[in-house]
């Protein structure tokens, strides 16, 4: 079966600068396909591009068949999308806005009432569907907001960074809905700078950084990119300066790389039992405190770290 | 067609959710139509107008007792204010200083008026005599001060209605008495006239006025017809921004984005957006006249010209307010220039001062904004024309809109409206 989505050296300059530089991949139908990367990376870019919205400066995108630049009347008709930032009229009600939305999408009469009810059953909202979206909270309009994508029950859905900003219940939700939609045949094209949401959702990812896309592959595929390791996670306390404990930690016996973030060293290792004296050991001579240590198996986290020399989020 | 009727209708309802915009929508120009009401006295019921001293020239061919008796009413007291009446014998050099501007209207009073209205002692034997057409006062109007002309035209009017429900009930009475033989011949004339001179005026319209304004009979002009419409139109300039506000603010808000990925074109979604600008606009002007009737009882008359003025009057702002949205770069842009623009145009179009005191040169530029155009059709409407007086403004305000809605189309053609 031909991929219900396929992605061909696909670039955008926004003038001089090249925000996509030329991103190659495909989804078949029925995929959760999940593009992993840090902000300013391109994924909104190039969701644009898919959607239609954008132009590309070069390259092309076919979806079920039709060209994203050649055709993209057919192309909406058959792609929900849910926008990175909210966009709803916060003065009408999340039933006026689903009845409106879906409007626009072809729906009308009977039909369209009974799949707004059905829409706001499985967004849970039903019984705020009265009230004005401006008077919601940040999980409940996030969710009005993927609402209005699933109204004409689109082949592809378009989701681009749908959890930010909101409550560990509505994510939690959020990421329920999606794969139960995914359960009932629904392809879903999901962008995210969560390591974690990527793994729990994704057949395949990609991941993307400064326009390109890095990596490409199953969860599995791209952990064997880093080979057999471990990651070290060290918590550090407020004061303490993880960037100097981790330049200590370089050339230490086993330990393979040793980065600093956000109060954190991640140090990794073959075998996390090898170095861990050592690093507990380094870490007292300097004076500081571990307040904790997490030891992960290989994840995309380690694997965009080991292709970047970066974490994931700055 | 059918999304941009329903893009169109959505944004009239979120018009109508924001106070803030009802405010500046209908209260505003609600409340300051009151207050002009106030100041210029309509309320107390003193001086009937916010214009003054309106030059007028009589001339009095007739110098008989009508003839005098209309004279002594543009001398009176009770007119002093209102009027600055003058005298000529020449109803050509009257006329050319009509053309000249010199004055807002010429009331020429023919010879044999008088005589013509009430037939000298012993015709009346004759019934068939009375059926006779009388001769017509003439007022000749100055085009270019409308109002002014409306109220000298009134004054005339109201002059003639009375002379002519007098002439009806004396003809009648004064006959029937002749016929059951109670009065003499020797007595009718003088009978006549006792009994016009205290009775109420009526719709009997027998006695025609003459005019060169084909503006139909005027029966009153009422300052809150004038000042209703200026604080609509004020008012309609600031809707229409706000109308040109919301194509931007939705591109800022995402839902301009979201639109043109769903299957609906770009035409039809600006068309909605230029649709829900022009109905908010026939909303707002169609309420506020609605209100001046029904809290204020001005007479708007025509129905139909009405209607029709104000759809022309919302198209020629409507494109104002695209042209203004094709200029700015974000939201707010659209706000500040349409509120410099709604001022601007408030005080060149007559909103707030009678054009017909402004300089020629003022009163021509005038011509750009849909105000004066529409004021000027409001005036006509309100002094009793209908639809086929109208068709010198709504025909301006339509080659107005359609022309700026074709530049506003090729100012957003050059601009990207999706990327910001
Ligand atoms: N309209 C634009 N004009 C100019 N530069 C832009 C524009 N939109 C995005 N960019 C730049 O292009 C790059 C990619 O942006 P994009 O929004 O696609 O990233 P992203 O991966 O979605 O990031 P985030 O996680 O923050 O949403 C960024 O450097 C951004 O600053
Ligand atoms: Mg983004």
């Amino acid at each position: 079966m031909p991929p219900i989505l396929e992605v061909k050296e696909l670039k955008k300059n926004y003038g001089d600068f090249a925000a996509v530089k030329g991103v190659t991949f495909d989804i078949q139908e029925g995929e959760i396909f999940s593009l992993l990367g840090p902000n300013g990376a391109g994924k909104t870019t190039t969701i644009s591009m898919l959607s239609t919205l954008y132009a590309p400066t070069a390259g092309d995108a076919t979806i079920t068949g039709h060209s994203v630049t050649r055709d993209p009347m057919a192309v909406r008709g058959v792609i929900g999308v849910v926008p990175q930032d909210i966009a709803l009229y916060e003065d009408l009600t999340a039933r006026e806005n689903l009845l409106f939305w879906g409007q626009m999408y072809g729906l009308s009469g009977k039909a369209l009432a009974s799949r707004v009810d059905e829409v706001l059953e499985q967004i849970g909202l039903t019984d705020k569907a009265k009230n004005r979206v401006k008077t919601y909270s940040g999980g409940m309009k996030r969710r009005v907001n993927i609402g209005v994508g699933l109204l004409h029950k689109p082949r592809v859905l378009f989701m681009d960074e749908p959890t930010v900003g909101i409550d560990p219940q509505s994510r939690r939700a959020i990421l329920d809905t999606v794969k139960d939609l995914n359960k009932k045949g629904m392809t879903v094209l999901y962008t995210t700078h969560y390591m974690e949401e990527a793994q729990e959702l994704s057949d395949r990812v990609g991941i993307i950084d400064h326009g390109e896309l890095i990596a490409l592959g199953t969860q599995q595929e791209l952990t064997r990119q880093v080979g057999q390791t471990e990651t070290l996670i060290l918590h550090l306390g407020e004061n303490d300066d993880p960037e100097a404990l981790a330049k200590s930690l370089d050339g230490v016996k086993d330990v393979l790389e040793a980065i600093a973030t956000d109060h954190e060293v991640s140090v990794i290792a073959h075998e996390a039992e090898d170095v861990l004296a050592a690093v507990v050991t380094k870490a007292n001579e300097r004076g500081i405190k571990i307040h904790s240590i997490d030891i992960r198996e290989p994840n995309l986290e380690a694997v965009f770290l080991h292709l970047t020399g970066r974490a994931l989020r700055d | 067609m059918l999304k941009t009727f329903l893009i169109g209708l959505k944004d009239l309802r979120l018009v109508f959710r924001d106070r803030a915009a009802l405010v500046f929508m209908l209260l505003a120009p609600f409340l300051l139509t009151v207050g002009m009401g106030f100041v210029t006295g309509r309320f107390s019921g003193t001086s009937a107008s916010g214009l003054s001293d309106i030059p007028v020239i009589i001339v009095n061919l007739d110098k008989a007792e009508l003839g005098d008796a209309l004279v002594d009413a543009f001398n009176s007291e009770d007119l002093a204010e209102l009027v600055a009446p003058s005298l000529s014998s020449d109803p050509e050099a009257a006329r050319k200083l009509i053309d000249e501007d010199e004055a807002a209207a010429a009331v020429i009073i023919p010879e044999g008026f008088t005589e013509s209205v009430i037939p000298a002692a012993g015709t009346m034997l004759d019934p068939n005599a009375a059926e006779a057409d009388p001769v017509s006062i003439e007022v000749y109007v100055n085009p270019a001060r409308p109002t002014s002309a409306g109220v000298i035209k009134a004054i005339v009017d109201e002059f003639v209605s009375r002379v002519d429900e007098g002439r009806m009930s004396g003809m009648t009475s004064v006959f029937q008495m002749l016929m059951t033989g109670i009065i003499t011949p020797q007595q009718v004339e003088s009978e006549g006239r006792a009994l016009f001179e205290d009775l109420e005026t009526t719709d009997s319209a027998a006695l025609k006025l003459k005019t060169n304004d084909e503006g139909a009979q005027a029966t009153e002009f009422d300052v809150l017809a004038y000042m209703a419409p200026g604080m609509a139109l004020l008012f309609l300039m600031y809707t229409v921004s706000y109308g040109g506000r919301s194509i931007l603010a939705e591109r800022a808000q995402g839902t301009l984005p979201r639109l043109l990925v769903s299957p609906t074109s770009p035409a039809q979604i600006l068309g909605g957006k230029v649709f829900g600008i022009f109905l908010t606009g026939v909303a707002q002007v169609g309420i506020l006249i609605l209100a001046s009737a029904m809290f204020f009882g001005v007479q708007w008359g025509d129905p139909l010209g009405m209607t029709a003025l104000i759809l022309a009057a919302v198209f020629g702002a409507t494109g104002w307010g695209l042209l203004i949205t094709a200029f700015a770069r974000n939201p707010n842009q659209v706000s500040s220039i349409g509120t410099a623009i709604m001022l601007i145009f408030g005080v060149l179009g007559g909103s707030f001062i009678n054009l017909e005191v402004m300089p020629p040169s003022i009163q021509f530029v005038s011509k750009i904004t849909p105000n004066a155009w529409a004021l000027d059709g409001f005036t006509t409407l309100a002094l009793g024309g209908g639809l086929a007086q109208l068709t010198e403004p709504i025909i301006a305000l339509l080659i107005m809109g359609a022309t700026l809605f074709v530049v506003s189309a090729l100012i957003f053609g050059k601009k990207n409206l999706v990327q910001k």
